[in-house]
């Protein structure tokens, strides 16, 4: 999977979350939470989306590392690499 | 024979759409199954059915057509009745398939006034004639909202049907459905600051056992089950309102009627923009998984537009939390006929003092607005009292 498939795979995730949001719109830095209005059901029901489409299980405690498009970017590639290929179909 | 009529689905209803009957012509229906699905300014409700009966016949068909509330919809013959022997419907000529005027309509069984409490607390200092107080008690219709024709401004009969026969917007002002939605609010919201004399308390509740317990929980499990904070402040609060009953209930007929359920109303966002607090029933009784279960189930109805009657009409209390983000403190309106409304604040670092030494902890602000008329102040403090009780054993929640 490249980034680009990573990023891709997140804004089809945030947007079964907030189906009104523009995706050209996001800043890959600035707090998720903040500039797409997520309250804490959404935010769980993003992690969840993350889940299911890498296959990978988020602990709470790695939350903040999934704030930004960018953290959350980052830490698929590293996470999503060992058992994303075979579940990554989404 | 009954007439199911068009329900009143929360303070804030006057009108609704007809959207689909669930049941046809000859079908038996038991109390609680959905009968219709009746779209409000705030959501499409699968409508549920107050007895148990046969579904006889349909007087409105599905449309695209603003109905008042307690227009008759369809007829259900209830089950053990004898024939002619019970409350009589309108003359039983075939009924036009369209629109009925309320002001027809003797709604019979089926309460359409859940809120018949706040409407009658507004009557009493209103100018209006019994007949027309009488008759809006029955639609459900709100006479603060009406303009007195009568002498000195009085409300008459006429002004009552006027207003239930309308509202016949002109077509060039339909409102979206953001607008309807602002209305509704704005018109409940108003009916309970006019009638409604609010007392406030807040106290801080350290919820540093609490999240530890709670992060603890969840590092074992999967995604899918974990909880989220404001599971546990649900919790706490139906279980803090067992030993404060008198928070827990409707104003009606000028009086507190507290009640044995606890079903508490949560105040979901919707994105987009507007709320709808639709009821976790019998909340005290749930475990924490359930609750989360159902917390989830129902903020993703509420944001699909899909809620039950039930969940509409039958909150006791209404809790609002602010969750991971906004402000500390949260200062909410209650919602009429309800006697009371918890807020929570969001979860923020705050100094405290533990044994004598100031430590970093996370504080929730929690906040009551409560009825006066109902209770005094004391009452409420016992139950913020009980619910910062509760959150410092979160394992026995």
């Amino acid at each position: 999977m490249t980034t680009r498939d990573i990023r891709a795979a997140i804004l089809d995730v945030l947007s079964d979350v907030a189906p009104e949001i523009e995706r050209d719109k996001i800043d890959p830095r600035v707090d998720l939470r903040e500039q797409l209005d997520l309250d804490s059901m959404d935010f769980l029901n993003f992690v969840l989306g993350l889940h299911k489409a890498f296959g990978v299980d988020i602990p709470e405690a790695d939350y903040r590392k999934i704030g930004t498009l960018e953290g959350c970017v980052a830490y698929l590639a590293t996470k999503a690499r060992p058992i994303g290929a075979p579940s990554a179909a989404a | 024979m009954t007439q199911f009529v068009m329900p009143k689905l929360g303070a804030d209803m006057t009108r609704g759409k007809l959207v689909e009957w669930c049941k046809k012509p000859g079908e038996h229906i038991k109390r609680g199954e959905i009968i219709a699905v009746i779209e409000t300014d705030k959501a499409n409700v699968d409508t549920e059915s107050f007895v148990d009966g046969v579904f006889e016949r349909v007087l409105v068909e599905p449309h695209d057509e603003w109905l008042p509330v307690g227009t008759p919809l369809a007829v259900i013959h209830v089950d053990g009745e004898v024939p002619g022997e019970a409350a009589p419907g309108p003359a039983p000529v075939p009924p036009p398939a369209v629109a009925v005027p309320a002001a027809a309509a003797p709604s019979s069984s089926a309460p359409p006034a859940v809120s018949a409490a706040a409407v009658e607390a507004a009557l009493a200092r209103l100018r209006i004639s019994p007949a027309a107080r009488k008759h809006a008690l029955e639609l459900g219709i709100d006479p603060a909202q009406l303009v007195g024709t009568g002498p000195g401004g009085r409300i008459t009969l006429e002004d009552v049907e006027h207003a239930a026969a309308g509202p016949v917007p002109a077509a060039a002002e339909v409102p979206d459905k953001a607008q309807r939605m602002r209305d509704a609010i704005a018109a409940t919201m108003s009916l309970s600051k006019r009638e409604i004399p609010h007392y406030y308390l807040s106290t801080t509740i350290s919820l540093a056992k609490a999240l530890a317990w709670l992060e603890k929980r969840n590092a074992d499990r999967a995604i899918t089950e974990r909880l989220l904070p404001g599971v546990l402040l649900l919790k706490a609060t139906a279980l803090a309102l067992r030993s404060v009953p008198e928070l827990n209930g409707f104003w009606r007929n000028g009086r507190a009627e507290p009640s044995r359920s606890i079903h508490v109303g949560v105040a979901i966002s919707l994105r987009g923009g507007g709320l709808v607090a639709p009821a976790v029933h019998d909340a005290d009784q749930c475990d924490l998984d359930e609750l989360m279960r159902r917390l989830q189930d129902l903020t993703r109805r509420a944001r699909a537009g899909s809620l039950k009657s039930s969940e509409m009409t039958d909150p006791t209390i209404t809790v609002t939390s602010l969750g991971d983000r906004g402000v500390d403190a949260v200062y909410g309106i209650v919602y009429p006929p309800q006697l009371a409304l918890v807020g929570f604040g969001k979860v923020v670092e705050r100094p405290w003092i533990v044994d004598g030494r100031v430590a970093a902890q996370p504080v929730v602000y929690a906040t009551l607005s409560g009825d006066h008329r109902a209770t005094d102040g004391h009452r409420g403090a016992l139950l913020l009292d009980a619910i910062d009780r509760l959150l410092q054993e979160p394992e026995k929640l």
